[in-house]
């Protein structure tokens, strides 16, 4: 029995028809362009659309306002190089132990504080005791901590000065990357979860800042900056498929250039692994919407006090739908860091990697997942497009312009900015029009 | 011990910087806990709107420039400063009339109106990429300090330097008269006093007659002026980078928060408490601490209590121990 309203065909080939133009969009980037650009669009366009499910869970079932989620990503991409990059047992040996002592002993000194907080009645006793661990811990901490970093990082920086990882497949990495995330997500829920929607965003808004800043300047995590590259991939490399007899052989029967298919091949099978992860993530939480369990978030996201006075405990629902949602952005960021082969802690802003999932799910629509992979695909497409189509934009605008007029350069150089603009305005028409998005929640 | 010196010291590092970097983070949390007491939405577009009042005055001060105004041993800057006010008031009152209006009316729910500013955000970011570019600009001119180090210690023979930018004392002169000028307004004018009444109960200000719709565009308008005022202040005494200004989001909110939304008063003393934390935890002590302890005992690292890196770790532990603890602010700003 099924307490849901079927959905009527009317919106069911409303969805088909959305999905078929963007379908659409990209076989015409491959006529047009090139089959390469349109499949290197297509599998950033899978991992945003995955990103879109994970805030589309905690937004479109629970209400809850993330907009951490470049944090989340970037804490996917950390599980990449430390599940999967080259071990350095030297490294490890000069300050490993050192490193982990030192967090042990700092998430220690906060796990005292909290349970002195619960457990000493209020008063100025407690302010004091508690104060003192705090600054003893962190003086503690340091002293731990700061050594074996210098020793670790002294480990040749040339080339690494990095913990070094534990080599394992980069396959396994993907769902080390969701647990990483979860579980700065249940810390961070623990914490900032309680605050009401605005301030959970500023909340979040830093945490995902402070994020970036820790795999910034931490050299002995990821190299920092400096960039780690050469990480392992799930596919064969393109070169390692020009030298093999048989792809040659095949080329040469389909009558293909191999410098061409083998990337095209590369990138198909990038995809299809993309592909399988968002099936996958798509299955479960329709399943997990039609469950009992989907039915009471929604309940709790549009009634919360009388969620509460069924007996649903809010508190702890909101923590697990945000650890799941962070954990599918995490599997993401993993994904990504695994197609670029690098980790590269500088290149997060938070307009791409927060803000513009945000626009995918408001357009896609919340709450309905098919919607959020439909903004996935469909802003993802508009964002890599836009500055080609402003660069035409502009030359049509700019064709009458004498050369060299600087007027002409400003507007040409400009249409590299168009991005933003139009992502806003994209975002604004869809809110006034559509502002259920354009696959609405059933 | 040469408490002296290490009294310079701090004066110079931490002091003189931390007061100016405070003037203008309070002024931007003032223009955002404006909007919040009385539009009653957090506005991410605060940092964005900060930066396209400062290219607007940067546009204007290049102008002057190329016609020869300058001021003197002031800032050209400063000159533009009301046409940049202008510019960005005109710019918000155009988003309020063709965006915020429309949810207004509908009573949207506060989240929806933080979306809807994430769009403008979008917009506002990329038309300020369009004009100016995501560059580093510097437009500072005038006399570039009020004293200098060397000037001081030739003056008070101390070995220890002060130097102040005058930059740093333009911004905290130019804080002082805006502060001065906001509370006049909002205390002793009747527009400011139905804005305060629109604020604290906006049922009860209706009934009175207070009429919706001008206070909200005064509200605008004044929240622009602040914004574009702390953004050139910023940029003056810093530079100017549209990401930064974005960036500055953070310890604006948590100013905002940390004095109780919607309380003006809170946001200054909540900008001061940011500012001032985040140079303190950020700042190497082992000089200060140099002249304080006998030599024996002078410390070997720099005593710095977090990288520089990590301000933004600052704001935000600031942010979420006011808010576990005291919800509503230091100074009681509004809740639920």
């Amino acid at each position: 029995m099924s307490t849901r309203i079927n959905a009527n065909p009317n919106s069911r080939s409303r969805t088909l028809l959305l999905f078929g133009l963007v379908a659409a969009l990209f076989i015409g980037t491959g006529f047009v362009q090139s089959w390469n650009s349109s499949l290197g669009i297509l599998n950033m366009a899978l991992i945003s659309a995955i990103m879109a499910m994970g805030v589309n869970l905690q937004w479109g079932y629970a209400g809850l306002f993330n907009v951490g989620i470049m944090g989340f990503v970037a804490l996917g991409g950390l599980a990449v190089v430390l599940t999967s990059s080259t071990p350095l047992p030297d490294a490890w040996r000069a300050g490993g132990p050192g490193i982990v002592a030192g967090l042990a002993l700092g998430a220690a000194t906060i796990g005292v504080a909290v349970a002195l907080y619960k457990r000493l009645p209020k008063g100025r006793l407690r302010t004091v005791v508690m104060l003192a661990v705090l600054v003893g811990g962190f003086f503690a901490y340091r002293a731990v901590f700061d050594p074996a970093v210098a020793a670790v990082e002294a480990n040749n920086p040339a080339a690494h000065g990095n913990i070094g990882g534990l080599g394992l497949p980069v396959l396994l990495a993907w769902p080390m990357g969701g647990l990483l995330a979860a579980a700065a997500a249940w810390a961070i829920g623990k914490t900032a979860l309680g605050l009401r929607s605005d301030y959970l965003a500023i909340a979040t808004l830093g945490i995902a800042e402070i994020i970036i800043a820790v795999m910034k300047n931490e050299d002995w995590l990821a190299r920092g900056v400096k960039n780690l590259i050469g990480l392992p991939r799930p596919v064969p490399y393109e070169v390692d498929l020009q030298k093999d007899a048989d792809f040659l052989a095949r080329a040469a029967d389909w009558g293909v250039d191999p410098v061409t298919t083998s990337s095209i091949v590369v990138k198909l099978s990038y995809a299809g692994l993309f592909a399988a992860v968002l099936v996958a993530i798509v299955v479960l939480s329709e399943l997990a919407l039609k469950s009992p369990w989907g039915r009471m978030m929604r309940a709790i996201r549009d009634n919360e006090v009388s969620a509460e006075a069924m007996g649903k405990d809010v508190t702890r629902r909101h923590l697990q739908i945000f650890i799941l949602g962070s954990a599918i952005v995490g599997i993401a960021g993993a994904m990504m860091t695994t197609l670029d082969g690098q980790l590269t802690p500088g290149t997060y802003n938070p307009l791409r990697f927060t803000f513009l999932v945000w626009v995918m799910v408001i357009v896609g629509g919340s709450g309905n997942n098919l919607g959020a992979v439909l903004g996935g695909f469909l802003i993802w497409w508009l964002w890599v497009m836009v500055e080609p189509i402003g660069l035409l934009l502009m030359d049509g605008i700019t064709a009458g312009m004498a050369d060299g007029s600087w007027l002409k350069a400003h507007l040409q150089d400009a249409a590299a900015h168009m991005r933003l603009l139009t992502m806003g305005i994209v975002l604004l028409l869809v809110l006034r029009f559509s502002p259920r998005g354009l696959i609405p929640e059933k | 011990m040469d408490i002296l010196n290490a009294l310079v010291a701090f004066a110079n590092f931490v002091f003189v910087p931390g007061l100016a970097y405070g003037a203008q983070i309070a002024l931007g949390a003032l223009g955002a806990t404006l909007i919040y007491g009385i539009l009653r939405f957090s506005n991410f577009a605060h940092g964005d709107t900060m930066a396209l009042g400062t290219t607007f005055a940067i546009l204007v001060t290049w102008g002057f420039q190329a016609l020869g105004i300058t001021f003197g041993f002031l800032p050209t800057a400063l000159l533009a400063l009301p046409f940049a006010i202008i510019m960005t008031a005109a710019f918000v009152l155009g988003t309020d009339r063709v965006v915020y209006r429309f949810y207004r009316r509908q009573k949207a729910a506060p989240t929806i109106l933080v979306i809807v500013s994430l769009g403008v955000m979008f917009i506002m970011n990329g038309l300020n990429r369009f004009i100016i570019g995501v560059g580093e600009i510097n437009f500072a001119d005038g006399a570039r300090f009020v004293i200098t180090a060397g000037d001081f210690r030739a003056m008070t023979g101390l070995t220890e330097g002060l130097a102040i930018k005058a930059t740093q004392a333009i911004t905290v002169v130019t804080a002082v008269i805006v502060v001065g000028l906001l509370f006049w307004f909002l205390q002793k004018t009747r527009t400011g006093k139905s804005m305060r009444a629109f604020s604290d109960n906006e049922d009860l200000a209706l009934l009175s007659g207070i009429n919706p719709d001008r206070v909200v565009q005064v509200t605008w308008i004044i929240a622009a002026g602040l914004a574009t005022i702390a953004g050139v202040l910023y940029g003056l005494d810093k530079s100017f980078k549209a990401f930064t200004y974005f960036q500055l989001l953070l310890p604006i909110f948590a100013a905002a928060v940390v004095g109780g939304l919607g309380n003006p008063l809170g946001a200054i003393a909540g900008g001061f408490i940011v500012a001032f934390s985040e140079v303190m935890v950020t700042y190497a002590w082992k000089k200060v601490l140099t002249y304080l302890v006998p030599e024996s005992m002078a410390p070997d690292g720099l005593v710095q209590l977090m990288s520089t890196d990590y301000k933004f770790a600052v704001s935000f532990t600031i942010l979420i121990i006011v808010l576990l603890f005291l919800p509503t602010g230091i100074f009681k700003g509004k809740s639920a």
